[in-house]
């Protein structure tokens, strides 16, 4: 039955009025800052953007003001579309191998006997408390010439040559699968831990062997957590800046990278401000994706109730 | 009404027969609906003082909004509420002299048992050492003395419905309203508890409403029971009454078996009405001031209970009828018999037998030939 | 599930040595007494010393400290706020809207949140210091302590609140009485959720701050960006030892206090 009695309505109202004004004040505006700097012209004084709101008045010379000249920049510029395929590229490929180390490592979790359990969520959700900075810097420890890795390398006699990783590629993908593994965990751990475990009994029963009756039975139950963790890994990932900038060379220019540039060393504030209109358009796809995953799973939900 | 009612227990407690009386809560055509499905339709019900009051109906039929009403957590669209002669249909639910018994019980799992039931004391501003008083006094009442500092979860089912019956009578409402009281027990507690909870209810003599889907709960415990099916009641009567002169064959079938016979009334003779049924032949039968004319439609209920088997056919018996046992089942304290009668295509009654003795082999067996026979006061005359 | 068989061990400890090698050997090599990173001079507690002689370092970490509390408690009212407006309020006006700005903060990349709540502080002429990140951060928290108690208020039993209501308590007192000490746990979550996330965001906080409020991770990634070394290792195995030993910490009590009620 819907409608539950709704407490007294003034505090009802206070509970929704001051987050929402807290977040039109502190999200909203300056999104539409945003957009309406991306839109400006660069000017070189601070604020570096030009034209100034000055009252109702002038807010037709402001429109006249606007153009698009910016996201034009972004189109002629290949250094900024290549560097949106590039975040993609990467963020892709992080979603991917962050799976196939995830998956086997959430599946054994919700096998392991139940109070191990506890331990190992607790073990996975750990590193993601410990500062994101200090989990990068320890992979240029491990990853830099003649670095940890390279001393292992050669004390087991594999390889005397430094591996040169560093300021690569394979550094970057490292260091996002890493530091966004439990993002990947979560989710997987949360749907394979519920699977009914007499699901997998009804298909030995069946006549299936495990494989099959993995393959046919835990893979696609377990398919909604997969796009959750991939959805986790992908997007956040598409706007990193830190990693790539830390780990990475002159060869893996991600989008948040050049937005950072253009907004500190350039100071190209509304080419920054375009540049992050443009990431946001790309966002949307997975993140309509998601939601729509979302909502598949709320209706199988209320489908029961 | 009959002229006499069997078993009637508290017969000399009906306020609703006196004119004088004066209820304590009045539905007074109450509606309400959740979108586009009226839970509640046009609904008027007095209850009185004292009176054990059941709501009885299957889920879905509106009970628990009505008593959700009462306790204040839904606002009715339509009509008043009234209690005490107050209207209280704008009141919300924390400044009302009624309280609730919750299904889940609702005991709050961060208080000890002593501050469950003094949750509402405090709430009314009592000092410390009444609160005390009032909750061990609540305690003896369940019969959980010493129990008061433990916690929701270290008590068992039955301890946990005890905890929210006396934090529901802690603060002495004029009304306590009971959501399917019994519906988390098994069923040995849930028969010990129902007459438990009779006596505190005679012993503080406050108005009770239970709502509830269980009829054998209604009918052991309610002085007076309604009968709602869609968002109406269809029926509001002591228990007796309900059972056996039902409104409707809805009522009569929804609270204990009945078996349905059609027919025509063939003449009515002062109270003795003759009804022509195809497959049971002439049926004959008892029924007050019947406003029945001959050839109309009628239906015949017959009680499971009220039907005699035999072998031989009954020299003395006012209606009797031949069939065919098709099932036989034991349940220990009687056994249920289908017989069919009219032939294979005809229709299966039901008739239960009283196992009186704990002789194994049984006087029928299937397809024996029986006879049924029952008397005048058996059977009632229903509306098709 | 299935039992642990050979592979899926080997799934686990593979997996964990990857989650776990690179903190162990950095927090190792904090305790080496030589420079060099190639080279293992010996226990030594050294770089502990340097660090404790490291002013600006130590003003950071104790500004992002004030920081992350300040923040964190004030993401966790707005939050609880929010998720209480989402789970108790059914449809109002905006929910929509409402939603989508709560929660965008999950999914929305640090470097367009910082940018953004740059360019308004600029607009309304705000000097930008200790408190413009700490409103960056209490927004950019918010969405995280919203989930984390809303998740805890879809599973809450609501006829504890309407008999909380019965038995004579006004809707304020009824979600101090009640509602408020059964979510407490969650809220606490939050807290510490809303604290890391603030003690550890370099993005926003470049973006707000303002000369004079330089972070903790803003010291630590420009000193990281020259390299390796021994003396930050053994700030980030600080750090690490104080977020896990509050981690760790409030994750047994909430078990204790689940123990006791039990």
């Amino acid at each position: 039955m819907s409608g539950p009695v709704s407490p007294v309505k003034a505090p009802g109202r206070l509970v929704v009025a001051v987050p929402y004004l807290w977040l039109g004040l502190f999200f909203l505006a300056p999104f539409v800052m945003v957009l309406r700097i991306a839109l400006s012209d660069a000017a070189t004084a601070l604020p570096p953007y030009a034209p100034h709101f000055e009252g109702l008045a002038a807010l037709r010379d402001f429109l006249a003001g606007l153009d698009l000249e910016n996201f034009g920049l972004i189109w002629e510029d290949p250094l900024y579309w290549q560097s949106y395929l590039y975040s993609l590229r990467i963020a892709a490929l992080t979603t991917l191998i962050a799976l196939a180390i995830g998956y086997p490592l959430a599946y054994a979790m919700a096998s392991a006997p139940a109070r191990w359990r506890a331990i190992l969520l607790v073990l996975v959700i750990l590193p993601f408390w410990t500062s994101f900075l200090i989990r990068v810097y320890a992979w240029i420890g491990i990853l830099r010439p003649e670095g940890l890795l390279d001393m292992a390398l050669a004390a087991l006699g594999l390889s005397d040559q430094p591996l040169r990783l560093l300021n690569t590629e394979t550094a970057v993908l490292i260091g996002m699968v890493y530091s966004y593994l439990p993002f990947m965990v979560l989710p997987l751990y949360a749907t394979l831990e519920k699977l009914d475990r007499s699901l997998l009994e009804a298909a030995a029963d069946l006549g299936a062997t495990p494989l099959k009756a993995f393959l046919t039975v835990t893979l696609p139950l377990s398919l909604p957590g997969v796009l959750a963790g991939s959805a986790l890994v992908f997007i956040p990932a598409i706007g990193e800046f830190v990693i790539p900038d830390l780990l990475g060379g002159p060869d893996t220019t991600m989008i948040g990278k050049v937005l950072w540039t253009e907004f500190f060393s350039n100071r190209d504030w509304p080419l920054a401000s375009a540049v992050a209109v443009v990431l946001l358009v790309v966002l949307v796809l997975p993140l309509a994706l998601l939601q729509r995953a979302r909502l598949a799973r709320a209706g199988e939900g209320g489908g029961a109730a | 009404m009959r002229k006499a009612s069997p078993g009637s227990v508290r017969r000399a407690f009906q306020p609703w027969n006196d004119p004088a009386a004066q209820p304590l809560v009045e539905f007074r055509a109450v509606t309400k609906r959740f979108g586009g499905v009226t839970a509640v339709a046009d609904v008027s019900l007095s209850l009185y003082p004292r009176e054990f009051f059941a709501l009885l109906g299957p889920s879905g039929c509106g009970k628990t909004t009505l008593m959700r009403m009462l306790a204040g957590f839904e606002t009715p669209d339509e009509g008043q509420i009234l209690l005490d002669g107050v209207d209280i249909t704008a009141v919300p639910p924390h400044l009302r002299p009624v309280n609730m018994m919750f299904q889940s019980y609702a005991l709050f799992p961060h208080l000890s048992v002593a501050d469950n039931i003094g949750y509402g004391l405090k709430r009314e501003g009592l000092p410390r050492a009444e609160i005390d008083r009032r909750v061990a006094e609540m305690l003896a009442l369940v019969k959980l003395d010493g129990l008061g500092k433990r916690r929701p979860d270290q008590l068992s089912g039955g301890q946990r419905q005890r905890v929210a019956l006396a934090r529901a009578l802690a603060k002495r409402p004029k009304l306590l309203l009971l959501d399917e009281p019994m519906a988390a027990l098994d069923r040995k507690l849930r028969e010990a508890t129902q007459f438990e909870l009779m006596d505190i209810q005679s012993e503080l003599g406050t108005t009770f409403m239970v709502v509830t889907h269980d009829q054998d709960e209604a009918m052991t415990m309610a002085d007076r029971m309604a009968v709602m099916d869609h968002g109406r009641l269809v029926q509001i009567a002591p228990p007796d009454v309900i059972y056996e002169a039902p409104v409707s064959r809805h009522v009569a079938e929804f609270v204990g078996d009945i078996n349905i016979l059609k027919g025509r009334v063939e003449s009515v003779n002062g109270d003795l009405v003759s009804v022509t049924t195809p497959l049971a032949g002439r049926v004959e039968l008892d029924e007050e001031a019947p406003a029945l004319s001959p050839g109309a439609p009628v239906l015949v209920g017959l009680r499971p209970e009220k039907i005699a088997l035999s072998h031989d056919e009954p020299a003395q018996a006012a209606n009797k009828v031949r069939g065919e046992i098709w099932d036989i089942g034991y349940l220990g304290d009687m056994t249920m018999v289908q017989v069919m009668i009219g032939g294979d295509d005809g229709q299966l009654l039901k008739v239960s037998l009283t196992n009186r003795s704990r002789r194994i082999e049984r006087p029928f067996a299937w397809e024996d030939t029986v006879w049924l026979s029952w008397d005048v006061e058996a059977g009632l005359v229903l509306k098709p | 599930m299935t039992r642990l068989g050979p592979g899926l061990i080997l799934a686990l400890v593979a997996g964990f040595a990857f989650l776990y090698l690179p903190i162990l050997a950095l927090i190792a090599y904090s305790f080496n007494a030589s420079r060099l990173v190639t080279v293992w001079g010996g226990f030594s507690t050294h770089w502990y010393g340097t660090l404790l002689a490291n002013e600006p370092l130590l003003s950071a970490a104790w500004l992002s400290l004030r920081l992350a509390f300040v923040s964190a408690t004030l993401a966790t009212a707005l939050g609880t706020l929010a998720a209480l407006a989402l789970a108790r309020q059914g449809r109002f006006r905006g929910r929509l809207l409402f939603t989508g700005m709560a929660l965008a903060p999950l999914v929305m990349p640090e470097v367009i949140t910082g940018l953004s709540l740059l360019l308004l502080f600029v607009a309304a002429d705000v000097e930008r210091g200790f408190w413009t990140v700490t409103i960056a951060h209490a927004t950019f928290g918010l969405g995280f302590a919203c989930i984390v108690v809303q998740a805890r208020l879809v599973g809450f039993d609501r006829s504890l609140e309407e008999a909380a209501r019965d038995l004579g308590a006004t809707p304020l007192v009824t979600f101090w009485t009640v509602t408020l000490p059964l979510i407490a746990p969650a809220v606490a979550a939050a807290w510490l959720l809303a604290f890391t996330l603030s003690l550890d965001d370099l993005v926003i906080a470049s973006f707000t701050t303002g000369p004079g409020a330089t972070t903790l991770p803003m010291r630590l990634y420009s000193a990281v960006r020259l390299g390796v070394s021994p003396e930050i290792n053994a700030a980030c195995t600080i750090l690490i030892g104080f977020v896990a030993t509050v981690v760790i910490a409030a994750s047994l009590l909430l078990k204790r206090r689940q123990a006791l009620g039990a």
